[in-house]
């Protein structure tokens, strides 16, 4: 089982490692960029609302700082395009850290909805500011990033793609780090129930600050590296409400807390949303498409695709069990009932 | 020196005053039975002890050491285990997972590092052994019963090892053979070692548990003593019949 899960990882890392050179058509390796953003996006975000329970609307201020961060810095400090851009996005991930503190620390007073409300509040605000200071961000007029003048034709994307997968794996790697960890059994017991942990000696505060702003690190990142590969940024779509709701919708339809779920979501929804706009010639239809695809995830699959299947393939070796003549019947216990242990649907699990 | 002290502490609530200048100690090694009827702030004091409410007046020391108004987080830290009226368990983790929230590690090596690797493991097993739910581990804690799941809260509490258990209610809705064997439990860590400060309404699991009974009646400490001198104390047969 083990080997069978290793197996099919280095496969599919092998898939996307080869993809531009299996797929050199610059209209799909422009969805693959975009969707590879997204994917390394969500599982960052899933690592604190999906192991932590605290649904952020608001990281997507995070990558609205990440883009102008990039577009400033390019602009004040004359970088050229081609390779150096790319290695400002460490810095625009840090420079998002620095807003993500305070504002994380404030929002992080509070739960549940108000959690929800308070963090997409912060994001509205940030949008404002990037309309309003012009001094720094040129106000609504946007503001222009270097182009990679030498990158021409098909192999224009290629650079960006292997950058976004680099971002998606070091966000994978980070996100099953702390799945394993002491820290994120923290995290999930704070997701369970806040309060019963800090009774346990969990220092709730500083565990949901710090995932709150590892998430807002990564999105600092990609919106830097979306700012570069779409050349110019204006505050309504660098700071953009719909990239919140795309990255929660991405993460409920994987699984949230999963480890591939939010991966899958993304590599589901961007395809789909790049199809639709094709397709159908109006570039906010696929808003409708997206709506009603969240009730039915909420109705069907309100614990995501990895964890229903997860669920299924218990039920099916639970079913098998007594037929190899393992695990007899249930023994009475202490209490007076017994668990099966088949049921468990365990939302926590990670892939 | 008492182990744990809380003296003349105040707690209102808007108008209705929970705590009104309480006083308790709890000796080292001793089964503390803490009663009072209903609402006559037992809970409160509880929550003041373990960090959970704020006071407004008095002070609590554990071990010598001012604990008043410091976070739940640390007062485990510093060695009081709690357990809750209404059990609390993490329900989506593993009986397993939610042995380990438990284990404290300092610094951030320590949180890095596999929650399930290293000597806590054996100390978790070891525990879940003596509750009875070994067979149980792997499965999510929200599929045990309510017995169970009190079992399991008991349990967790004692992974870190602490001084002093504060139990709400350790008894309320469970069948008489489990009470027979938490009773025997609580008395092997007290052999131990362990001390125990517990609310609890069954009172022929307090007379026949605990050493001394401390007894509450509007946000004061009425009686204290010998079980057996404070079950005929008058005070306290006024205090639960309101004569």
């Amino acid at each position: 089982m083990k080997a069978l899960r290793t197996a099919s990882a280095l496969a599919l890392l092998a898939l996307a490692v080869s993809f531009p050179l299996v797929f050199p058509n610059p209209a799909v390796d422009q969805v693959a960029v975009l969707t590879l953003m997204f994917a390394a996006a969500v599982t960052a975000w899933n690592a604190f609302s999906g192991y932590s329970g605290y649904i952020s609307i608001g990281h997507a201020a995070y990558f609205g700082i990440g883009s102008y961060a990039v577009a400033i810095l390019c602009r004040d400090w004359h970088v050229p395009g081609g390779w150096l851009p790319f290695l400002l996005l460490p810095l625009a991930g840090l420079i998002a850290v620095a807003f993500a503190v305070p504002m994380g620390w404030v929002a992080l007073r509070t739960r549940r909805h108000t959690f929800v409300i308070v963090t997409i509040a912060m994001f509205f605000i940030m949008q404002l500011m990037a309309y309003n200071l012009r001094s720094v961000t040129n106000g609504s007029r946007g503001m222009s990033l270097p182009i990679p003048v030498r990158w021409g034709g098909a192999f224009y994307d290629v650079p960006f793609y292997y950058v976004a997968l680099g971002l998606l794996l070091l966000a994978l790697f980070v996100s099953w780090w702390i799945r394993n960890s002491k820290y994120g059994l923290g995290l999930l017991a704070i997701r369970d129930d806040e309060d019963r942990a800090r009774g346990l000696g969990v220092r709730t505060g500083p565990f949901k600050l710090t995932a709150f702003v590892v998430a807002a690190f990564f999105f600092g990142m990609v919106g830097g590296l979306h700012a570069y590969f779409v050349e110019s940024i204006f505050p309504a779509f660098a700071f953009d409400p719909l990239i919140d709701l795309m990255v929660a919708l991405m993460a409920f339809l994987g699984g949230l807390g999963t480890l591939a779920g939010p991966v899958l979501g993304a590599v589901i929804l961007v395809p789909a949303q790049q199809y639709f706009t094709i397709e159908f010639g109006k570039p906010g239809f696929y808003l409708m498409i997206y709506g009603a695809m969240f009730l039915a995830i909420i109705l069907l699959l309100p614990q995501g695709i990895i964890p229903a299947l997860q669920a299924r393939v218990r039920r099916s070796e639970a079913l098998a069990g007594p037929l190899r003549g393992e695990g007899g019947g249930p023994e009475p216990t202490l209490a007076g009932s017994s668990v099966e242990a088949g049921q468990g649907e365990s939302g926590g699990d990670g892939v | 020196m008492s182990l744990l002290e809380a003296t003349g502490i105040r707690k209102a609530f808007g108008g209705v005053v929970a705590l009104d200048g309480c006083s308790i100690t709890v000796e080292k090694g001793s089964l503390t039975g803490l009663i009072g009827p209903n609402g006559s702030g037992k809970t409160t004091l509880f929550n003041v002890m373990t960090g959970y409410e704020t006071v407004d007046m008095g002070e609590v020391r554990f071990g010598g050491r001012r604990i008043t108004n410091v976070a739940p987080d640390r007062v485990f830290q510093l060695g009081m285990g709690r357990t809750f009226q209404l059990t609390r368990i993490f329900p989506r983790l593993t009986v397993l997972e939610n042995m380990h929230v438990a284990a404290q590690r300092q610094g951030p090596a320590g949180l890095l590092g596999r929650w399930s690797s290293s000597k806590e493991h054996a100390r978790a097993l070891e525990l879940l052994e003596f509750v009875g739910l070994t067979r149980l581990k792997d499965v999510p804690a929200r599929n045990l019963s309510y017995g169970q799941k009190k079992l399991l809260e008991f349990a967790y509490v004692l992974v870190a090892e602490p001084q002093v258990i504060l139990l709400d209610e350790p008894a309320g809705g469970v069948n008489p053979t489990m009470i027979r064997y938490l009773t025997e439990r609580i008395r092997a860590l007290n052999e131990q070692g362990v001390t125990f400060l517990m609310v609890e309404h069954n009172m022929e699991f307090v007379m026949g548990l605990c050493d001394r009974v401390v007894v509450m009646n509007h946000g004061v400490t009425i009686a204290d003593g010998e079980p057996e001198a404070v079950r005929s104390d008058p005070r306290v047969l006024e205090a639960y019949l309101g004569a």
